[in-house]
């Protein structure tokens, strides 16, 4: 949901306190539960994590998450998809050059990061996705890479 | 009939310095200190060769390299790698576009292999416009990529001499790598991170969009500078010609990303001769833009005024005396070997 999308960026300290409260339980969780039931729990853990993102980032579950680098702003929701935007193309008054009634997703990311206590993490390169992990859980992914 | 390696390198006339990576000549007369001119030629809506020739030879003698666009507001017209392999047969320096809306990384990779092959030198990572601007808005967009991991592969490619998969190369191509930026929209703070976060990636050369605000300018190459950032490349600024005030308008209302300042368009509005105006305007902005600091050279765009690229560079006097490459006199100097 757009206006929940800005809220959240807006909010994007409080957002990163909570993140850096909650990541670690969940993960904590979710390896415990893929210890004791395997796979057999990882889709509705995906879909949770779909709901969850949804409402809060209009997460588009693109499996390589990096919300908490890019102020908050979830980068796949940029037409282009960029992942070290913004383009070139952006409006003077912060808008997308393709959905001019959009706010850029990049400009909101910068913004975001300003705020954050780690948002200095926007400066670092991110490489484009790996397609095959869309659809798939970030959260399981980080739960058992680790 | 000439082999392959008979091509001509379009850097022959100018001496390699230390940390070269290409054989190019837009390398070499950036890293000899010269303030350099690059230009962009609109690729043909034909299949013919001549016609490529005849758009770039208007430039001959006042640029140093030549930039190919890559279905340019995203519309169709010849390629970028066709454009660029037929002016280096004839000894010009091209620089390769390579827009992410178009192609993934598998396609990409393999045509900066080919370019390479075909003699070009310099290649320049856009993230392109979106489909929705040009003629074929029903086409899928790709971006697979974006213009700043663009630069990561072709560094990658070079540098590590391999596919992005790992799988090794049997020569790497010896690319110079530019990207862009635009310090003249949202967010205008961060477009100096930006910018370090294209050199990290790779990027050695930029090349702005059109300025026409000099204060803004001002502001952000003083950043760049402070960061460091001009140590380790060279920044080229984005200067138009514009034909009235009308066009200025268009631009500014239809084109994404260009600014133009109020004052700029309402002193082409009181000029009598609009279109001599706009050229006075370009070469002011060249003259004053060479004198900022951190800047390595202007990057001309002049859609359908290229006839007065020539006369824009030769009044504004950015070249200093200096006389770039020009096509006849490789073809003089051969003669004469
Ligand atoms: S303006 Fe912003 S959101 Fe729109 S395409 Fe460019 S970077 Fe993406």
């Amino acid at each position: 949901m757009y206006q929940v999308r800005l809220w959240t960026n807006r909010h994007a300290r409080a957002m990163e306190r909570l993140y850096n409260i909650f990541n670690p339980i969940i993960l904590r969780l979710l390896r415990g539960t893929s210890k004791i039931f395997g796979h057999s729990l990882d889709k509705p853990v995906t879909l949770i994590e779909k709901a969850t993102k949804s409402l809060f980032f209009d997460c588009q579950m693109c499996g390589n998450c990096v919300l908490s680098k890019t102020g908050m702003s979830c980068p796949m929701n940029c037409p282009k998809t960029i992942r070290n935007g913004p383009c070139g193309g952006v409006r003077a008054n912060g808008m997308c050059e393709v959905k001019p009634k959009m706010r850029c997703v990049w400009v909101d990311a910068w913004e975001g990061s300003a705020k954050m206590k780690y948002g200095d993490e926007i400066k670092q390169v991110q490489f484009s996705v790996d397609h095959r992990q869309s659809g798939l859980s970030s959260w399981l992914k980080a739960a058992r890479d680790e | 009939m000439n082999k392959v390696q008979d091509i001509v390198h379009p850097g022959d006339s100018v001496r390699i310095l230390p940390g070269h990576v290409s054989h190019g000549r837009f390398e070499r007369v950036l890293r000899a200190g010269h303030f350099a001119v690059t230009t962009e030629i609109a690729p043909p809506d034909s299949c013919d060769p001549e016609e490529v020739l005849k758009r770039a030879r208007v430039f001959d003698g006042y640029v140093d390299a030549i930039n190919a666009t890559d279905g340019s507001g995203a519309h169709c017209h010849m390629s970028s790698l066709a454009v660029c392999a037929i002016l280096t047969r004839f000894g010009y320096s091209p620089i390769i576009q390579i827009s992410c809306r178009d192609r993934n990384r598998i396609a990409i990779q393999g045509d900066l292999l080919g370019a390479a092959a075909l003699g070009v030198c310099n290649a320049l990572s856009l993230t392109g416009d979106d489909v929705t601007a040009g003629d074929h808005p029903d086409a899928k967009p790709v971006f697979d990529l974006d213009s700043v991991s663009l630069l990561q592969t072709l560094k990658i490619l070079r540098d590590e001499k391999r596919f992005l998969s790992g799988r090794p190369l049997e020569s790497a191509p010896d690319l110079f790598l530019g990207s862009t930026i635009n310090p003249f929209v949202p967010p205008v703070r961060n477009r100096v991170d930006q910018l370090a976060k294209k050199i990290e990636a790779g990027a050695q050369y930029i090349q702005s969009q059109y300025c026409f605000d000099i204060e803004m300018l001002k502001s952000f190459m003083k950043r760049a500078v402070d960061d460091g950032l001009t140590q380790n490349c060279f920044i080229l600024i984005g200067v138009g010609v514009l034909a009235s005030a009308r066009t200025a308008r268009w631009l500014r209302e239809n084109v994404p990303g260009v600014h133009i300042p109020d004052i700029i368009i309402s002193r082409l509005e009181g000029a009598e001769d609009q279109k001599t105006e706009g050229r006075n305007i370009c070469v002011e902005l060249m003259q004053q833009i060479k004198e900022i600091v951190g800047v390595s050279g202007i990057h001309v765009m002049a859609y359908r005024q290229e006839k007065y690229v020539a006369e824009v560079v030769r009044k504004s006097g950015v070249l200093a005396g200096r006389q770039p490459w020009a096509f006849n006199r490789l073809e003089n100097d051969l003669r004469n070997k």
